[in-house]
């Protein structure tokens, strides 16, 4: 990886990093050195802004007093704990190798060592729940004190366990109204305690947002690296290939894996409504205007003026937003929203 | 002329006829063995998948027997139903006729009114019981059949075997002597029946015709007598495996003729044509205007594709005479062909040649029969479309063509095949059980049932046993409604249909549940009804979304998501837009399931 930032040193318009996230897969499982490792090379191929956010996803049982002292001391000023739930048996449902009680502990020594600004993740949604654990859930997570919540709905996807399993019916599908409902009880519950919904996956208080993520959302630069990562430029997004024999080959010979897409005129358009939308500060129509050459609302005028009509989308200070209700349709509005693609096929 | 014979075979689907044909070709050395593709008569790849003939064609083989030299024309005729008027043109066209009888499976409905043509034609029978290598061939049995059917000596059978050869040339020498040679006036006008048309993309309309008198030559001047048309006989010939082109096709005998026609529609099956100098007073007896039986919507399911279905539909009308059409338009569909089929399988071939041919996909409104109305006001209407039917209040009288349907089948399916035709508002007319294990059913019963999802079932039922055959009757009066689908109010005029009234509330209850199931949630409720006029009989309801939303869109994401949400909304530009309510495609295909 560290050969693959020095190859990707001149991705990026500008040297200044102003976030860093370590996630995917399990990077709690790194060593002292090997962070140490790559802060230094990150820090030596670019300028690191002295307020940087720098997460670090983890899960509840690596996170050891030693090994958050050790995160500490590298400048990690930011965790993803994956929790889950609150509720053991969903953990052992969804095979979750740490208990609630573990769970919960790991916040706490956390903020003892010094990082509080935590973010937490939460799944609803999971089949056999009630609005009962739904709600405990969220009273412990409020209770934890911490800074920003992700709360995602279970999806199943197919050739997974939870996939193969709805598929043989041993486990039941999950209803749409059941999820709606649950979605709708965790955004008041989450509100009351204190939380803007500021995405439609993410809490966060005290404008504690996920600076890094909120980049993405917003259109901004971001550079990926190892193995089928992705980045981004304004242009064109690039991937790396996912195989980590492949990857490792083909950085071994100074090549860089990468897929490269150019995004046409209407890609860069139904990209920014499909995040932006998702977000409290929704999609500026001015901007949307200028990606499509001046022709978006055109195309897309009646469109708005429907799902206005029925209440999903409203548009305020040239900003176009999702209503509270819109928020369990952002993806129908924004594929609705989509220009078409006129040059490729 | 005296060396002449002009024979047809009959056989049910699978009896065996192409076989055996091929085997008649092989061993008058009219095809080589190198030139022969199985199943040689059948040259259009669809029919030779569903294994019947559809367009008849004519070859000419020599046949030496005793020192002389014979012509034998085998005439082959379509086997399906539908093609009834083009079987008896074809038989019209022969002395007569081999009765193919599969010696396992025994007679079915198509053979015996196919023979009943051919007998009223004073044709001479030839009966052949065929596939008797077969180890489940009950000669005997079939044997016994056959005497009750045509009243002929258990002798005048001849054993064979198409695909291995046997009887061969016992059916060549019956053909001799058995069939009279053609009889005519070659001194006498000229009077050509023409029994089919062939088209060939260079050279036009090929006529296939039988000269009963006279004769033509190359050049000459002909007119044909149904349309009044005349053309020069720019090419004629007798058929072989090629065309063989002649200066003089005699009388009795069989060829082809081009003349430049273009379109099929000029040449009738069943016309006569004679010389324009010196014409022959009278048609041969016989000729019929071919008419639509079935008519249906063809729209295509890319609306942008209209042009092009237009084409393809014009394509397909230079060689299919029958197929009859004319612009329509339906709010559902957009612009459209309103057609006229002979039949359901004339449908359903129409369908796969555009699909294959022309690598259009169609979506078909609900077929309908031709109604007759007569208006309150006195008013004499035909109606082969929901759209054309009257508001209720403003008919007096309905009536439907019925047919009289023969059905032959094992006796122990007798009881289904009763259940089915009640159900489909047949009555019985007759029972006669030509075997102790076979039965000849005859109901009356309304066309209209028969076009719609009768011969599957019957064929399911029976499994596979039952062969069907009808013919129309007449018309009746009889309560027919216009049955409307509603989708929040707005009418969906390619899903309406004309049913009978005792059927109507069970029409709209199963349609509007296939529609719930196919119509997917949208933005808001959608209530999906079932109207006869202004009265609604049936509803179902489509909940309104409930959450379209993906929990995680992050940097690794966006890409991927961008192009499934593309795709969905490509998927979705496919569905047709009635009011504000999205209707997939499958939707307008589910109607014809209804049962």
């Amino acid at each position: 990886m560290i050969r693959e930032l020095k190859l990707q040193r001149d991705y990026l318009p500008s040297d200044d990093l102003h976030t860093i996230y370590f996630g995917g897969g399990t990077p709690s499982l790194l060593s002292e050195k090997e962070l140490a490792f790559l802060m230094d090379a990150i820090k030596k191929q670019f300028h690191l802004k002295p307020d940087a956010e720098i997460t670090l996803e983890a899960n509840p049982d690596d996170l050891t007093e030693d090994t958050l002292a050790t995160l500490a001391d590298q400048g990690i000023n930011r965790l993803s704990i994956g929790i889950q739930t609150f509720h053991d048996p969903h953990l052992r449902f969804m095979n979750r190798l740490h208990t609630a009680s573990e769970a919960e502990e790991s916040v706490r020594r956390a903020q003892d060592a010094g990082i509080t600004n935590i973010s937490v993740d939460l799944i609803y949604a999971i089949p056999a729940e009630n609005d009962d654990i739904l709600l405990s859930d969220i009273e412990k997570a409020l209770a934890l004190g911490v800074e920003h919540i992700s709360a995602y709905c279970l999806t199943v996807e197919p050739k997974t366990a939870f996939g193969n399993w709805t598929k043989t019916g041993k486990m039941a599908p999950i209803e749409d109204e059941f999820a709606a409902r649950q979605f709708e009880v965790l955004i008041s519950k989450l509100q009351e305690g204190g939380f803007e919904q500021y995405e439609i996956s993410n809490f966060a208080r005290n404008q504690k947002y996920s600076r890094h993520n909120s980049a993405y959302w917003q259109r901004r630069p971001y550079l990926g690296v190892g193995p089928s990562a992705h980045s981004y430029n304004g242009a064109s997004r690039q991937y790396n290939v996912s195989n980590n024999a492949k990857y490792l080959e083909s950085i071994k010979n100074r090549v860089l894996p990468i897929t490269v897409e150019i995004l046409s005129m209407e890609d860069q358009v139904n990209e920014y409504l499909l995040t932006g939308l998702r977000t409290k500060w929704g999609c500026r129509l001015e901007l949307l205007q200028e990606l499509s050459g001046g022709s978006f609302l055109m195309k897309t005028g009646e469109e708005i003026f429907r799902l206005n009509e029925i209440g999903w989308l409203h548009s305020r200070d040239g900003l176009l937003l999702l209503t509270e209700k819109g928020k369990l349709f952002a993806d129908q509005v924004a594929s609705r929203l989509f220009l078409e693609q006129t040059k490729k096929g | 002329m005296k060396n002449i014979r002009n024979f047809c075979i009959i056989a049910h689907i699978d009896h065996g006829k192409s076989t055996l044909a091929d085997r008649l070709l092989e061993y008058t050395n009219t095809v080589t063995n190198r030139e022969m593709q199985a199943q040689l008569l059948d040259n259009m790849d669809l029919e030779r998948e569903r294994g019947i003939t559809i367009k008849s064609h004519a070859i000419q083989m020599d046949y030496i027997l005793a020192g002389e030299k014979y012509t034998l024309n085998l005439i082959d005729t379509p086997g399906h139903v539908d093609f009834s008027y083009e079987v008896s043109r074809s038989i019209a066209a022969c002395e007569g006729a081999l009765l193919l009888i599969d010696a396992s499976q025994g007679i079915e409905a198509q053979t015996i009114s196919n023979l009943y043509l051919a007998i009223n034609h004073d044709l001479i029978i030839i009966p052949v019981l065929n596939k008797i290598d077969l180890p489940g061939a009950m000669p005997e049995e079939v044997k016994d059949q056959i005497v009750d059917l045509i009243g002929c000596d258990r002798d005048e059978i001849i054993h064979a075997s198409g695909k291995e050869g046997i009887g061969v040339p016992d059916i060549l020498e019956a053909i001799v002597h058995r069939i009279p040679a053609p009889k005519g006036d070659p001194d006498a006008p000229l009077q050509a029946l023409i029994f089919d048309s062939v088209f060939n993309s260079y050279r036009g309309i090929e006529v296939i015709f039988r000269i009963k008198n006279g004769s033509v030559r190359k050049g000459d001047k002909v007119k044909f007598m149904a349309t009044g048309r005349e053309y020069q006989a720019d090419e004629i010939g007798t058929l072989r495996l090629q065309q063989q082109p002649k200066d003089v096709v005699e009388c009795g005998d069989v060829g082809y003729l081009i003349s430049g026609i273009k379109v099929a529609r000029e040449v009738k099956v069943g016309d006569t044509f004679t010389h324009t100098n010196r014409p022959s007073t009278a048609m041969i007896r016989g000729f019929e205007e071919v008419k639509p039986m079935v008519f249906a919507g063809i729209y295509p399911v890319d609306t942008s594709e209209y042009e092009e279905l237009r084409e393809a539909m014009e394509k397909l009308q230079l060689n299919d005479a029958s197929l009859v059409w004319e612009p329509e338009t339906s709010a559902a569909l957009g612009f459209g062909f309103r057609c006229g089929f002979l039949g359901m399988l004339h449908m359903e071939i129409i369908q796969e040649r555009l699909e294959r041919e022309f690598d259009m996909t169609v979506i078909t409104t609900v077929p309908s029969v031709q109604f007759r109305v007569t208006t309150t006001r006195g008013e004499n209407l035909k109606v082969s479309a929901p759209s054309e039917m009257p508001e209720p209040n403003f008919i007096s009288v309905i009536e439907e063509p019925f047919i009289n349907a023969q059905i032959i089948s094992k006796s122990e399916y007798v009881g289904a095949i009763m259940t089915l035709c009640m159900e489909k508002r047949g009555m019985l007319k007759n029972q006669i059980y030509l075997t102790s294990d076979r039965v000849e059913l005859q109901f009356s019963m309304p066309l209209a049932e028969v076009v719609f999802d009768f011969f599957d079932r019957l064929k399911t039922i029976s499994r596979g046993y039952a062969s069907l055959d009808y013919e129309l009757t007449g018309y009746e009066a009889s309560d027919m409604v216009k049955l409307d689908v509603m989708l929040n109010g707005d009418r969906v005029d390619a899903l309406s249909a004309i049913v009978h009234r005792t059927k109507a509330y069970e029409w709209g209850k199963k349609l509007c549940e296939k529609l719930r199931e196919l119509i997917p949630r949208q933005m808001f409720e959608i209530a999906i009804q079932a109207a006869i006029g202004q009265k609604i009989i049936a509803r179902e309801t489509v909940k309104a979304m409930r959450k379209d939303v993906l929990a995680k869109c992050y940097g690794g994401d966006i890409s991927r998501k961008r192009k499934l949400l593309e795709k969905q909304k490509k998927g979705k530009k496919r569905m047709r837009q009635v009011g504000n309510v999205e209707i997939p495609q499958e939707a307008f295909m589910a109607v014809l399931k209804i049962s």
